[in-house]
């Protein structure tokens, strides 16, 4: 009995080694992004565009199998740390990505970097790591916080107007964005002002804007928190008297679709469009609305297109992460794949840079609203951090 | 001094919308005993009700009737299923089962209406704004918030101090065995009522719709600020929940228009933006903090005993 035992362990575990090198185990990847609050359609868009290149591949990313671990971390960076040391500890993740917003960020890559994991970022890329914080494992596929409202910055110059307010919540991504803007707006600013996260009520705020008498406004209030800005804004009768230029954080699909004619005549900067006419961002439009039954949002197509990004390092490697950990980061860093943007290449801080288009909310004959591409405003904008990083 | 005015008078706005949220909150709250964080839930329900039916019907009068009995009968269903069985039992107890639903309420808008926030827009008769101070236009909708919410505030009152029902209530909540004795169905009496707290919160939600974000979650970020206004005011206390709401809405909205701006004049203008920031989100919590040193049951305390 005792022969036959171990002649069957001794047969499974050799069956085992032949089989891990044909069919690998899969490739861990933890998505820790926000599902609930009034942020909550952003790392749903994430998720979604991330898990639609895994679908087209069928379950594979690069020609390997993985494996996405998705949870919500409800905008609490305590939550994030928690689900962080999880996925590192317990699940034994190699790849970690998902978060949105800029004070959980700070938590969960030191947490990711110090496990020897990479790092892929859909969305938010607080300056802290960016400049003389930048990390060897940890690369970016959206843009540095900055250079989001740059590009508004530069648009607002382009526009013509000399004054701008500018409001944001007071967190770091409040923080950078106000720096972003004001880095690249050669005109005057008006005021400046902080709000709470989340906030809902902007009656103070407005009466101060009407007061301060600019000749546009710049704001950054993504998801929910916009949405409740420019419903008040347009109801005081503002948005005509002082135009909207902002970052597409704050004017996406979804807002415009909450709020429909108060989103019209907002201008914006974005990195990605709908109407982008390049063959990849066809077939991912076509292929999200198949699979959501919804317009991506520019959200979807970082998702996507961190899982892209992915999938060319896990190709370029074979689908080994911890076990190649060079082969894999300079992989990475070559960023070898067709970006639903057009052109995608990361600067030595490993963050990408982007070509950024300058949009506009019309309201077409047929009473649909539409958020269409003017013209470009930058090229391949570098952020204003890259210098500082000691990476190549 | 016009900005200081529309100033206030955006303060007076916003405590009045508290007040419309808190009204059904310190009712449950005081009369009945119980700690219902899904208040906030049940606003979250009127805002998606006066969405779903406004968008139904092209009406928002329909909309809003639509978000007062869905919000009513939410509230009716939970306490049937799940709050008679707290009554006897601790706060503890409560505020683990109505967390409980808060996760289930949101859970389920999820699935019915999915994450992307609904649109709701003020209705045409009341868009648009008027001058009020020569030179300051102010959204006719603001206006009309302020309107209803004078308009419950004398409703409860009358329904409280006025009415049979309301002799009841009060009764009920300072002896509920007795009450029971001379016959009167407390358990449906309170069922009701609880049903009016929901509708109130219905209610108010159905107000906020064309201002805020119709979203899963929106109750929460209200409903910190509701019990700051009940305890403020005095736990049960209707009074004292339209006063503390006007001091939480009047300071809350002076300290994120001129505290930053009066810390300028003492310190250089980065620091005094951040810090301002800070402080005025600070600003309700450390006046309660205040008037609760002072005056530890609030400004109105309701004499209740409870057994």
């Amino acid at each position: 009995m005792k022969m036959t035992i171990k002649s069957t362990l001794l047969a499974s575990a050799v069956s085992l080694t032949m089989a891990a090198s044909a069919l690998a185990e899969p490739v861990k990847i933890g998505m820790i992004t926000t599902l609930s609050t009034g942020a909550g359609y952003l790392g749903e868009d994430v998720r979604d565009g991330f898990l639609l290149a895994v679908s087209e591949e069928g379950g594979k990313l690069g020609g390997t199998e993985v494996e996405v671990l998705v949870e919500d971390d409800g905008r609490k960076p305590g939550n994030g740390k928690q689900i962080a040391d999880k996925f590192l500890k317990k699940d034994k993740v190699e790849i970690m990505t998902g978060v949105i917003f800029s004070n959980i960020t700070p938590v969960v890559v030191p947490l990711t970097i110090k496990a020897g994991a990479f790092y892929v970022s859909p969305n938010s890329a607080p300056s802290i790591f960016a400049g003389k914080g930048c990390m060897e494992n940890y690369f970016v596929a959206s843009w540095q916080n900055d250079s989001l409202h740059e590009s508004a910055g530069v648009y607002a110059n382009e526009l013509g107007y000399k004054n701008a307010y500018i409001l944001a919540p007071n967190y770091q991504a409040g923080k950078d964005s106000l720096a972003g803007f004001k880095r690249y707006f050669k005109g005057e600013i008006a005021g400046e002002t902080y709000t709470k996260l989340g906030q809902t009520d902007y009656a103070a705020e407005i009466a101060k804007i009407r007061d301060a008498n600019p000749e546009m406004v710049f704001h950054f209030l993504p998801g929910g928190m916009g949405i409740n800005f420019l419903k008040q804004y347009s109801q005081a009768g503002l948005k005509d008297k002082f135009p909207l230029v902002v970052s597409t954080a704050s004017m996406d699909e979804r807002i415009m679709s909450a709020v429909k004619d108060a989103a019209v005549g907002v201008k914006s900067t974005a990195h990605w469009s709908v109407w982008l006419e390049n063959d990849a961002n066809k077939a991912f439009v076509d292929g999200f609305k198949k699979a959501y039954g919804r317009t991506p949002t520019v959200y979807a197509s970082q998702g996507y297109d961190a899982a892209k990004l992915i999938a060319s390092a896990l190709k370029a490697t074979g689908g080994k992460v911890s076990a190649d950990q060079d082969g894999f980061r300079s992989a990475l860093k070559k960023a070898d794949f067709a970006s639903v943007r057009g052109t995608f290449k990361l600067a030595n801080n490993n963050h990408p840079m982007n070509d950024w288009l300058g949009q506009e909310v019309v309201k077409e004959a047929d009473g649909t609203i539409v958020n269409k591409v003017v013209k470009v405003v930058a090229k391949n904008h570098k952020d204003a951090y890259a210098d500082q990083c000691a990476l190549k | 001094m016009l900005l200081l005015l529309e100033q206030i008078l955006n303060g007076v706005q916003l405590g009045v919308f508290l007040f419309l949220i808190a009204a059904g909150l310190t009712l449950i709250f005081g009369i009945m005993g119980v700690i219902n964080l899904a208040h906030g839930s049940l606003f979250m329900v009127g805002a998606y009700g006066a969405a779903f039916f406004t968008q139904l019907s092209g009406s928002f009068t329909i909309g809003l009737l639509g978000a007062l009995v869905s919000a009513g009968l939410t509230g009716i269903a939970m306490e049937l299923a799940i709050m008679r069985r707290l009554y006897e039992r601790d706060h503890l107890d409560q505020v683990l089962a109505t967390f409980g639903l808060i996760l289930f309420t949101n859970e389920l808008v999820t699935i019915l209406f999915g994450r992307t926030p609904l649109f709701l827009d003020v209705p045409p008769i009341l868009n648009g704004s008027i001058e009020i101070f020569p030179g300051v236009d102010y959204p006719v909708y603001r206006l009309a918030i302020i309107g209803v919410g004078i308009l419950v505030a004398l409703l409860l009152y009358l329904i409280i101090t006025r009415t049979k029902a309301g002799m009841l209530i009060r009764a009920g909540s300072t002896n509920r065995d007795m009450v029971a004795v001379l016959g009167v169905d407390i358990g449906t009496m309170f069922t009701l009522l609880f049903g009016l707290g929901a509708v109130f919160a219905g209610l108010a939600g159905a107000m906020a719709g064309p201002l805020v974000s119709v979203e899963v979650g929106m109750g929460e970020q209200q409903l910190i600020l509701a019990f700051v206004v009940t305890v403020i005011g005095g736990i049960g206390s209707v009074r004292g929940a339209l006063v503390g709401a006007l001091l939480v809405g009047v300071v809350d909205t002076l300290g994120r228009a001129f505290l930053a701006d009066l810390l300028k004049l003492f310190m250089d203008s980065a620091s005094a933006d951040g810090i301002g920031a800070g402080l005025s989100s600070m600003s309700i919590y450390i006046m309660m903090a205040i008037i609760l040193i002072l005056r530890p049951n609030g400004l109105f305390p309701v004499a209740a005993q409870r057994h």
